[in-house]
C-alpha cells in the first residue's frame, strides 16, 4: 500500500555543497521503510539500510528523533553518506544530530540535509556539520549559495570553527602585545 | 558597560544585511508567511493585532544614555513617538512599518543594539538583577557572566529551532531580584567555604500556561564550566523536549516528565562530553569581559553631605517617601541607585515617550555616568547617584513625572500590553491597570499597605508574570467576553511561590472593587508591620474568598 507515495523520489536534481558548489545529485531518496527502491544510488530509512548488505550505493536516512550511540556511529562511519531528514524546517533536532556525529562520533563523511531544507537555515546547518544540502525544490539556488556566507565569524565553538571567539580575541591580543614588545626601543 | 569590538559589530551588521535580504525576498513573494515567521521573530518582529511590533533587546537590562537617545529618535522617526519596556527588560515599538524594520535594525546597530532572538523558539535575552554591580548584597557581579552568555547564545547554530522559547536569568546577590526560580534556566553565583566561585544551576521553572518552580540541577558548578553545562541542558532539551504540542513544549514539561533525577542524569551524561572542551572559561577570558564592567570613577562623597541627605530625609516628608520607596542602598557609601517609576497616570505601565527618553538620557549623563538599567518590573534605574545630588535629581524627576514614590507598592504594578496591542491576548490589561491605579491613588493608603506586587497578564502566556504577583490578575476569554481571574499568594525572589486562584472570574469593571475587598481582609487581619504576602501565608485564601464572594 503506497497511498502517501512514500517511496516517491523526494530528492532534487541538484545538490548544494557547503563550499557553494552545485552538483548533479545522483542519489534517489526513498522514505519507504519496507522495501528497497529499484534506483541506485539510493538513500533509504536507517532500519532498512541496516538490514541491507553494505554498498557504496546505499546510504542511511536518519529521522530527527533517532538516538545516536557508539554502535550506530560505527555503522554510519561505513556509509557512503549519512542523510538527516528535516520533516519540517522548524524541527531543530537535526542540528544536534549533525554536531554529535561530527564532534562526538568522528564521522568524516558527507552529512546531507534532506526534507524541508530551506535557504534561511543553511548557514546554521553548515556550522553544525552538514556539508551537502538537498534543497526543497522551490528554493532559488543562487540565494542559497549566498546564504552560506551570511556571517563571517561566530561566537561559539561549533564544528566548523572549533575556537570560540573569546579564545581568538585573547590569542590575537597576545600576538599584538608580542608585536609591540618586539619593536626595538631606542 | 560592554562595548562592542569589531567582531561584535561585524556580526550585528551582517545580521542587518541578512534580515534586509530576507525581507526583500519576503516582499517579493519568495518566502511564505509561515516560513518568514521564524525569521522575523528571531529579529523581534511580530505581526500584531493592529500593526507590526518590534522588540529590541536590552541585554541584561543595561542601557547607555547614547542608546536611549537613539531609541528615542527611532521611536520618533519610525513609530508613534513612544516605546514600551517589557518584563524581559526589552523595549517594544508598537507601530513600525514592516518594510522599514531593516532600516531600524541598521540604526540600532549604529549604537551597538539589535533585536536578535528577542522572540522565536531560541534562547532569549538573559535577565539579571537591576542592581547588578552596585548592590550591597552582591557576591559576584553577574554582568560579565551575562555577557558571556549573550555571546554564546547569539546565533547559536544548534539552538535556533528549539521546541519552544528559552529564557535564562542570573543573580549574583544574596537576595534574588531576577526571578531565577521561574526561568527555563536560573543561575545563582555564590562562593563556597573555600571562597571559590560556584554557580547554582536551576532548570525547568517558568510561568505561562503551566507555572512551575525550577529544580536544582547542579548546586555547585565551578564557574569554568558555565557555558558547557548550559549547552548540555539546552541540548537535552532540544533532543527530548516535546514538539507535538506547543503548550507542552517548554523545558519545564520535560523536567517534570523525566523527573529531576533522570533529567540531571541526561544532562550530566551530555556534559561529560562537553566538559573541559573549547567552551570552557579561563580566568583570562572572564577578566577580559570584566574589564568592560569596571566601576566608574566615583568621586568621594563627604560625611557632611551624607548627613545633610539624612537630615533632609527627616525634614521633608515627600523626599522621605521617595527615598524609602525609590532609592536603593549602594555598595559605595554616599551613593544610591534610583528607580524611576514608569507607572504613571495616563501612561500604560512601562511606556515612555521619545521626549522623555531624551530627558532621562540627559539625567543619566548628569547624575549617573550615562548608564541606565531596565528592570523586569518595567521601571528604569540610575545606578550611581551621589547623595549630595539626590535632592536635585528628585526635583527634576518630579518635573518629568517620574518621581512617583510608589516603587514596590500596589501602584507599581506589572502589566503586559494585552488586548490593546497583542494578538495573543484574551483580554485587555492596560485599562485594568489604569483602573486599579486610579482607585488606589492615595499615597498614605499605598504606604500603609506596604510592599505589594500586583501583576496583570492579558492571557495565560503570562508576560505580566501574574502567577508570581502577591495579587495576580489574568485576562480570560469566555465566549468572546473578557473576564478576569484573580489569584493570591504568588511571590518572586527567594521565596518564590505561585498564586492560587481565588474563585470564579470577574467583569472588568468589578476588578478594582475586588482588589479593594482583598485589601480589606488584609488590613483587618494583619499583625503589626506584617506584609500582605506574610498575612496571606498565615491565614490562607479562605478569608479572602469568603469576603470577596460574600
Amino acid at each position: 500500500m503506497h497511498n502517501d507515495v512514500p517511496n516517491a523520489s523526494q530528492s532534487g536534481a541538484q545538490i548544494l555543497r557547503k563550499s557553494g558548489r552545485v552538483e548533479a545529485n545522483p542519489w534517489h531518496l526513498s522514505l519507504d521503510g519496507d522495501a528497497l527502491p529499484n534506483q541506485r544510488p539510493a538513500i533509504v530509512p536507517l532500519a532498512l539500510w541496516q538490514a541491507s548488505p553494505r554498498s557504496d550505493r546505499l546510504a542511511p536516512l536518519l529521522d530527527s528523533d533517532v538516538e545516536l550511540s557508539q554502535e550506530l556511529a560505527r555503522e554510519l562511519r561505513a556509509a557512503p553518506l549519512v542523510a538527516i531528514r528535516f520533516p519540517v524546517f522548524t524541527d531543530g533536532r537535526g542540528y544536534t544530530l549533525a554536531r554529535l556525529l561530527r564532534e562526538r562520533y568522528a564521522l568524516d563523511g558527507e552529512i546531507r540535509a534532506v526534507g524541508d531544507v530551506l535557504i534561511d537555515q543553511l548557514f546554521y546547518m553548515a556550522r553544525c556539520g552538514f556539508d551537502a544540502f538537498d534543497l526543497r525544490d522551490d528554493q532559488l539556488i543562487e540565494n542559497a549559495i549566498k546564504a552560506l556566507d551570511t556571517f563571517s565569524l561566530s561566537y561559539q565553538s561549533v564544528v566548523d570553527i572549533p575556537e570560540p571567539l573569546f579564545t581568538r580575541r585573547l590569542r590575537e591580543s597576545a600576538a599584538k602585545r608580542r608585536e609591540v614588545d618586539s619593536v626595538p626601543s631606542c | 558597560m560592554y562595548r562592542y569590538d569589531t567582531y561584535d559589530q561585524t556580526l550585528v551588521n551582517e545580521r542587518v544585511a541578512q534580515f534586509r535580504g530576507q525581507m526583500e525576498r519576503y516582499l517579493a513573494g519568495q518566502i511564505s508567511d509561515a516560513e518568514f515567521l521564524p525569521l522575523r521573530v528571531q529579529n523581534g518582529l511580530y505581526i500584531q493585532r493592529y500593526a507590526p511590533m518590534l522588540r529590541i533587546a536590552v541585554p541584561y537590562g543595561m542601557l547607555g544614555s547614547y542608546q536611549l537617545r537613539k531609541l528615542a529618535d527611532i521611536a520618533s522617526q519610525y513609530d508613534r513617538g513612544y516605546g514600551h519596556f517589557t518584563t524581559r527588560t526589552n523595549i517594544q515599538l508598537n507601530w513600525p512599518k514592516l518594510e522599514e524594520v531593516p532600516d531600524i535594525l541598521a540604526e540600532l546597530a549604529s549604537v551597538q543594539m539589535h533585536s536578535i532572538q528577542t522572540s522565536g523558539n531560541d534562547i532569549r535575552n538573559t535577565t539579571t538583577d537591576q542592581f547588578a554591580g552596585v548592590a550591597k548584597d552582591e557576591v559576584e557581579d553577574p554582568r560579565p557572566w551575562c555577557e558571556l552568555i549573550r555571546q554564546w547564545t547569539t546565533f547559536h547554530p544548534e539552538f535556533a529551532y528549539l521546541p519552544r522559547k528559552f529564557k535564562i536569568a542570573m543573580t549574583g546577590a544574596s537576595q534574588d531580584r531576577a526571578a531565577i526560580q521561574v526561568h527555563d534556566i536560573g543561575l545563582r553565583l555564590w562562593h563556597n567555604a573555600a571562597g571559590e566561585l560556584r554557580v547554582c544551576v536551576l532548570a525547568g521553572g517558568g510561568l505561562g500556561r503551566t507555572p512551575v518552580i525550577g529544580d536544582v540541577v547542579c548546586e555547585d558548578l565551578p564557574w569554568q564550566h558555565l557555558l558547557t553545562y548550559i549547552e548540555a541542558i539546552v541540548r537535552v532539551y532540544n533532543q527530548f523536549g516535546r514538539r507535538d504540542n506547543k503548550f507542552k513544549a517548554r523545558i519545564k514539561i520535560l523536567v517534570k516528565a523525566l523527573g529531576i533525577e533522570e533529567f540531571r542524569r541526561r544532562v550530566e551524561d551530555e556534559w561529560a562530553h562537553l566538559k573541559d572542551g573549547p567552551q570552557t572559561l579561563s580566568s583570562e577570558v572572564v577578566d577580559a569581559v570584566r574589564r568592560h564592567f569596571v566601576d566608574p570613577e566615583r568621586r568621594p562623597v563627604s560625611d557632611v553631605a551624607i548627613e545633610q541627605f539624612e537630615a533632609l530625609r527627616l525634614s521633608d516628608r515627600a523626599f522621605a517617601r521617595f527615598v524609602t520607596n525609590n532609592v536603593t542602598d549602594h555598595k559605595v557609601p554616599g551613593y544610591k541607585a534610583i528607580t524611576l517609576s514608569l507607572k504613571r497616570r495616563d501612561y500604560a505601565p512601562g511606556d515612555i515617550t521619545a521626549e522623555q527618553m531624551h530627558e532621562v538620557a540627559d539625567l543619566a549623563d548628569e547624575y549617573s555616568f550615562g548608564k541606565l538599567r531596565v528592570t523586569h518590573e518595567q521601571n528604569l534605574v540610575l545606578s550611581d547617584v551621589p547623595v549630595d545630588r539626590l535632592e536635585e535629581l528628585w526635583r527634576r524627576l518630579d518635573e518629568l513625572g517620574m518621581a512617583n514614590p510608589t516603587v514596590g507598592t500596589l501602584a507599581d504594578l506589572i502589566c503586559c500590553p494585552g488586548g490593546d496591542y497583542c494578538a495573543l491576548a484574551n483580554a485587555k490589561s492596560i485599562p485594568i491597570a489604569q483602573a486599579i491605579q486610579a482607585r488606589f491613588e492615595d499615597l498614605d493608603f499605598l504606604y500603609d499597605l506596604g510592599p505589594l506586587d500586583l501583576n496583570i497578564s492579558g492571557c495565560m502566556n503570562a508576560c505580566g508574570h501574574h502567577h508570581v504577583g502577591h495579587i495576580g490578575i489574568l485576562g480570560v476569554d469566555k465566549k468572546g467576553e473578557e473576564y478576569y481571574q484573580v489569584s493570591l499568594g504568588g511571590s518572586q525572589g527567594d521565596e518564590t511561590s505561585l498564586g492560587k486562584i481565588l474563585g470564579p472570574s470577574f467583569y472588568s469593571e468589578d476588578v478594582p472593587g475586588v482588589i479593594d475587598k482583598v485589601l480589606q481582609v488584609y488590613v483587618d487581619q494583619r499583625h503589626a508591620e506584617e506584609p500582605f504576602i506574610d498575612t496571606y501565608r498565615r491565614i490562607g485564601i479562605k478569608p479572602f474568598k469568603e469576603h470577596v464572594y460574600a
